[in-house]
């Protein structure tokens, strides 16, 4: 029944339940709705930094010093990078690997795209850390200038969000090693994959922006 | 996790201790009444602020150590308080945790644990806040809305430490709702009992239910400006601070812009605004059906109002900065979503009045603080048409028409919501029942107090006072009624402020005191009145799950034993 002829529904009308299916029968799991849920956050937070972000890049902020122009300096983009955004697209690639071997039911496959997925996504944020400590060695401070401090701001939120995801990674391995909670483990390895994929996206959505301005 | 839908009720971390039952606890009714008592704990200092203001405006000097800069913390943290640590979290989590499970017929929130979390995330958040009492330069001084520059600049009360407090504590929050938020969302969707569709949920539930999405929405607006405002005090970045000479000194910042943050404020602002009113009208909506013994007029309508109500409030939050340099363009677009959002809000208004029309009213106290909202409500709402103009809006911004507008529009009205909802779900929280007398002259002295505070503001603003100006001195424009006008809101103030006390007496008398409450005292239909046990246990429903048959407002009808049909009586 389509979102419509739900909130099209007479209620004062029709009292019984003849025919309602029982809602465990067809609702999906709560985890489920909850991740997507939180997606919606997190493409809120996202799209109003990236929107900040236009503005502010967008000023002509030298007005009041009497130039023509922005102070806006945009950040180079290194070949790390790049080799972090590759990493992070083989680890969404991995926990696709894994949801997929979860569908068909091969649980040793499943367990070792999670944790391969998992290490790929730690070696991501690993090298997020080493690419903020090369922009500082060469002098690209957070307060030097405003392109710095978006790019700080926003790696960091992808990042603390991609830490969140390797939590549930983590305890989703550990379901898998003590075995008693398949059903659990599969749910878990499918919404793990889907965070990652929708994390991918975003972050190269932050990429495109980043080499756009 | 199922358990909230499966009549198998050992999953739910039954507690064996009291600190399992009442301090950690995954219950949702002991989450809502944390909740509850925090909020109105926090209210309180606020409340207790405000008196100390009105002293202030309206026998000055009279209490020698408010100065101007406290003056200023005075109205900032009231302001934030109120708005967000007392309404949001008292209408959210605390009716949002007690009633969405217990309406829509689960056992409990769908993530008793997150839920748990929620509440201790949203308390360390008010001892952030309340720390900035007490750190160098004490709590900040920039108004509710926290504009940079001044904010964070220095000469304005908590510059350095108070706002870093309400900025973190601010952040802090938004976790917790978050946490929260994704719990009632989450229940609303997947946890409601067999039979309950999503038109025969009651409208309390509606109301919770579009205000936590619109929250899960708007907050973040605020967190993304809050993290970044302290990026540009702590840590020198120039997202919103621009270069400014102070004290004969060129600041280090450049180029940033402070009209970004306006927006991302309002962007959250406006959508708050609905954030507390809609739990409001939703309960509203149900205190009437249920007193009136009607049922809801044009219940569909009502759903559909509550739900472009919430969509609409994302598109007018400009309409706070008519006066900050907008775009002519700009400023028409906002005032014609401001007017239709007035169509839905309106169509509400008169689905109430319908509803009392012809019914069998019974002026119990919840009732009478209900339809006292739709007074109240009814007169912010016409103001705000008013303001909603860019024309008007240019004169009478910052203005005491402002506040007196919006005080009866989201401070009285919630909050006259939020005392009829105690009084009518009381009974079955506690099992036992009020004091009518006592809560009688509660409302009056609230009903009318509140009439005899924001009505004169609104003389007052449309004379041009300022609003948050210490002291007015010797100004032109305003003649020495103002100060006449001023005392009497002041005496108003501390008339209602202390009449609360009947409020706190009745409630704590009652809880040992009170009569035994019959499980079902006021005859109502919606689910939570049904329970096995009053006041409910953890799982709510006993060894079996309810099942619907109906929706929650068969009122009135022809039957010998009573005179309503109970959501869960399967048709004859």
């Amino acid at each position: 029944m389509s979102i419509f002829s739900r909130l099209s529904e007479k209620s004062w009308e029709t009292p019984g339940n003849q025919g309602m299916a029982d809602p465990e029968d067809y609702r999906p799991d709560a985890v489920t709705v909850g991740v997507y849920v939180y997606f919606g956050v997190a493409t809120i937070i996202f799209t109003l930094m990236a929107a900040a972000y236009l503005v502010r890049q967008g000023m002509d902020t030298l007005m009041d010093h009497g130039i023509d122009g922005s102070d806006w300096a945009a950040m180079p983009e290194p070949l790390l990078l790049w080799i972090n955004t590759g990493i992070l697209a083989v680890s969404s690639l991995a926990f696709e690997l894994a949801r997929i071997s979860a569908r068909s039911g091969a649980a040793g496959r499943m367990e070792t795209m999670t944790k391969l997925g998992g290490l790929l996504g730690l070696a991501f944020l690993v090298g997020q850390l080493i690419l903020w400590r090369q922009f500082q060695a060469q002098g690209y401070f957070m307060a030097a200038n405003p392109a710095n401090a978006f790019f700080y701001l926003l790696s960091a939120a992808h990042g603390l969000h991609l830490a969140g995801g390797l939590y549930a990674c983590g305890r989703t391995v550990g379901l898998m090693a003590n075995g008693a909670e398949e059903a659990r483990a599969r749910r878990n390895v499918r919404l793990c994959a889907i965070y990652w994929h929708f994390f991918l996206v975003v972050w190269a959505l932050l990429v495109a922006l980043l080499v756009a301005t | 996790m199922a358990t909230t839908l499966a009549d198998d009720l050992r999953p739910l971390h039954h507690p064996k201790t009291w600190i399992g039952k009442y301090v950690w606890s995954q219950d949702h009714k002991v989450i809502a009444v944390q909740y509850g008592v925090t909020a109105v704990g926090i209210g309180l200092v606020a409340l207790v602020l405000s008196v100390l203001m009105r002293l202030q405006l309206g026998f000055p000097g009279s209490v020698p150590w408010i100065q101007p800069e406290n003056y200023l913390q005075l109205v900032s943290m009231h302001g934030m308080i109120m708005v967000v640590y007392l309404l949001t979290a008292l209408l959210l989590g605390g009716f949002g945790n007690y009633l969405i499970p217990l309406m829509v017929g689960a056992r409990d929130m769908v993530f008793p644990y997150v839920n748990m979390l929620s509440y201790w995330v949203y308390l360390l958040s008010v001892i952030v806040l309340v720390a900035g009492f007490f750190v160098p330069g004490g709590a900040t001084g920039a108004g509710w809305t926290l504009y940079p520059p001044q904010a964070i600049t220095e000469g304005t009360p908590g510059y350095s430490w108070g706002i870093v407090s309400m900025l973190v504590s601010l952040a802090i929050f938004i976790i917790a709702f978050t946490m929260g938020g994704l719990n009632y969302v989450t229940t609303v969707l997947q946890a409601r009992c067999k039979g309950m569709t999503l038109m025969r949920m009651p409208l309390s539930v509606w109301g919770i239910f579009t205000a936590s999405i619109m929250g899960l929405l708007a907050f973040p607006a605020l967190f993304v400006a809050a993290i970044m405002m302290l990026l540009d005090h702590l840590a020198g970045t120039s997202f919103f601070m621009p270069t400014l000479f102070s004290f004969g000194q060129t600041t280090d910042t450049v180029g940033g812009n402070p009209i970004l943050f306006q927006h991302l404020f309002w962007f959250f602002g406006h959508p708050e605004v609905y954030i507390v009113a809609l739990p409001a009208f939703g309960i509203v909506s149900d205190l009437i059906s249920v007193h009136a013994r009607r049922n809801i007029f044009g219940y569909r309508m009502m759903v559909w109002a509550i739900v472009i109500i919430g969509g609409l409030s994302f598109l007018v939050w400009a309409h706070h900065m008519y006066v900050s340099g907008m775009n002519p363009y700009f400023g028409f677009f906002f005032a014609i979503s401001t007017l239709v959002i007035a169509i839905p809000t309106a169509i509400k208004v008169y689905n109430w009045l319908l509803t009392l029309w012809r019914g069998d009213i019974h002026l119990r106290v919840p009732m009478l603080f209900a339809i006292a909202f739709i007074f109240t409500f009814i007169h912010g709402g016409l103001t705000g048409l008013f303001l909603g103009n860019v024309s008007v809006d240019v004169p009478l911004s910052d203005t005491y028409f402002v506040v007196g507008h919006f005080h009866m529009v989201m401070g009285v009205s919630p909050v006259l919501v939020i005392f009829g909802a105690i009084y009518h779900w009381y009974p079955k929280m506690t099992g036992r029942m009020w004091n009518k007398t006592l809560g009688q002259m509660h409302f009056w002295f609230t009903f009318l107090g509140t009439y005899a505070i924001y009505m004169p503001m609104h003389y007052i603003g449309i004379l041009g006072v300022p609003r948050r100006y210490f002291a007015l001195g010797e100004t032109a424009f305003i003649p020495d009624s103002v100060a006449i006008a001023n005392a009497g809101i002041t005496i108003a103030a501390i008339v209602v402020f202390l009449a609360q006390g009947l409020f706190f007496i009745n409630m704590i008398w009652s809880l040992f005191r009170g009569p035994k409450a019959d499980p079902n005292p006021w005859g109502a239909a919606s689910l939570e009145w049904q329970t096995p046990d009053t006041p409910p246990v953890h799982g709510n429903w006993g060894p079996k799950l309810p099942t619907v048959y109906r929706w929650a407002y068969d009122y009135s009808v022809p039957r010998p034993e009573r005179d309503f049909i109970p959501q869960n009586e399967p048709p004859a």
